[in-house]
């Protein structure tokens, strides 16, 4: 599917639900691992420019720690759990239980940096089962790496097949927040780009024409 | 296109190309495997910037595309670009960045190591033009913010964790 505007209101509703339920059951798993409450954001599923995707994700210069892992098997692409870098380390102090870890401590940061590699694995790995179940394809996730950088500079990696086809991305963004028992509001964006021969895929193994 | 004497900075975009006069500067930000292009002038204090994403336009599935998102198509474009606005192509230098690999994925996957093809390709081109690289930084996993002034030919870049330094 070259042309992103042949989707119709059916089509962005299952990106969406796709959305609701992958990061809902991120949310879940990330709750029984902290046994925190965890709560999550209406799914907004946007056709935008590259440009305007990195706005949307906070501006291609903000510094994000940012969890990437790719789709494999049935279909294909990219996806990111981003946030804060400070918002990073509450996360992992709460998983370490040690007050004050962080993936940017210089030398010593290295059971952080892999509690947080844990943390991005679990929730996007719970994120793709759901959308495996949901849409019955056999996909899996590659080996997450984690990056704390410049937004532009990480978010680009999932965009190089779909530049192959467009200057349009289609972005499933989910945000999780309220983690209870932390000091301040942790926000944690899921960002799924799925491939540009993706849509047609996933809309076929649902049932719907991608050319309604 | 942008071209008047006020000091201003023109913002290139991902796939994107543009063309400034001193003392404007021209500037492009989060660069990760991309490639960031300099063309100049510098007699003419004259330059362009590409913000590349990929190596070649055979790669592109479409007809319709940016010609800044390719190697090959962006270069072409700026070398006319350029040329129209009066700069000598035979005097024309060249400064590059970026072309990292932000994530760091042993796979199968070809666009893994896109940063360093995107590097390769853009030299090839440049050799083949007889346009010399003055300096570049490029590789590495970090990523970068670049801006380049004609007047004085120097093109700063900006890292997270490494500060600012000039090429």
């Amino acid at each position: 599917m070259g042309e992103f505007n042949e989707l119709n209101h059916i089509h962005l509703d299952i990106l969406k639900e796709i959305g609701n339920i992958g990061a809902g059951n991120a949310a879940t798993s990330l709750s029984n691992l902290l046994d925190k409450k965890v709560e999550m954001s209406v799914p907004v599923v946007n056709i935008v420019s590259f440009d305007e995707m990195m706005e949307q994700a906070g501006g291609s210069e903000d510094v994000q720690a940012a969890v990437f892992v790719q789709m494999m098997g049935a279909t294909s692409g990219s996806m990111f759990f981003v946030l804060d870098p400070e918002d990073a380390d509450q996360f992992v102090s709460l998983l370490i239980g040690e007050p004050g870890s962080s993936i940017l401590d210089e030398g010593d940061n290295e059971i952080a940096v892999s509690a947080f590699v844990e943390l991005g694995n679990i929730l996007t790995g719970s994120y793709l089962r759901a959308l495996s179940d949901f849409t019955q394809l056999n996909v899996y996730q590659s080996v997450p790496t984690v990056s704390i950088d410049m937004v532009g500079a990480m978010l680009s990696q999932g965009l190089l097949q779909t530049s192959m086809v467009s200057d349009q991305v289609i972005m499933i963004e989910t945000l999780l927040h309220d983690v209870e028992g932390t000091k301040s509001d942790i926000r944690g964006h899921f960002f799924l780009l799925p491939d540009p021969d993706a849509f047609t895929t996933i809309f076929k193994a649902l049932g719907v024409n991608d050319h309604e | 296109m942008i071209m008047s004497n006020i000091a201003e900075l023109i913002k290139v975009g991902i796939a994107d190309l543009n063309l400034v006069k001193a003392p404007q500067t021209i500037i492009t930000s989060g660069l990760g495997s991309c490639v960031g292009v300099v063309l100049y002038d510098e007699r003419r204090q004259i330059a362009g910037l590409i913000h590349l994403m990929l190596p070649d336009s055979s790669l592109s599935r479409t007809k319709d595309f940016k010609p800044g998102k390719f190697a090959d198509t962006g270069i072409d474009k700026m070398l006319n670009m350029l040329k129209d606005h009066g700069a000598n192509n035979r005097g024309l230098k060249a400064k590059i960045a970026g072309g990292a690999q932000m994530f760091n994925i042993t796979s199968s996957n070809e666009m893994m190591r896109i940063g360093p093809r995107n590097v390769e390709a853009v030299q090839q081109i440049l050799t083949d033009y007889k346009i010399p690289i003055i300096s570049s930084d490029v590789g590495g996993n970090k990523g970068r913010t670049i801006e380049f002034s004609p007047e004085d030919s120097r093109l700063k870049i900006r890292t997270v964790h490494e500060g600012v330094t000039y090429i």
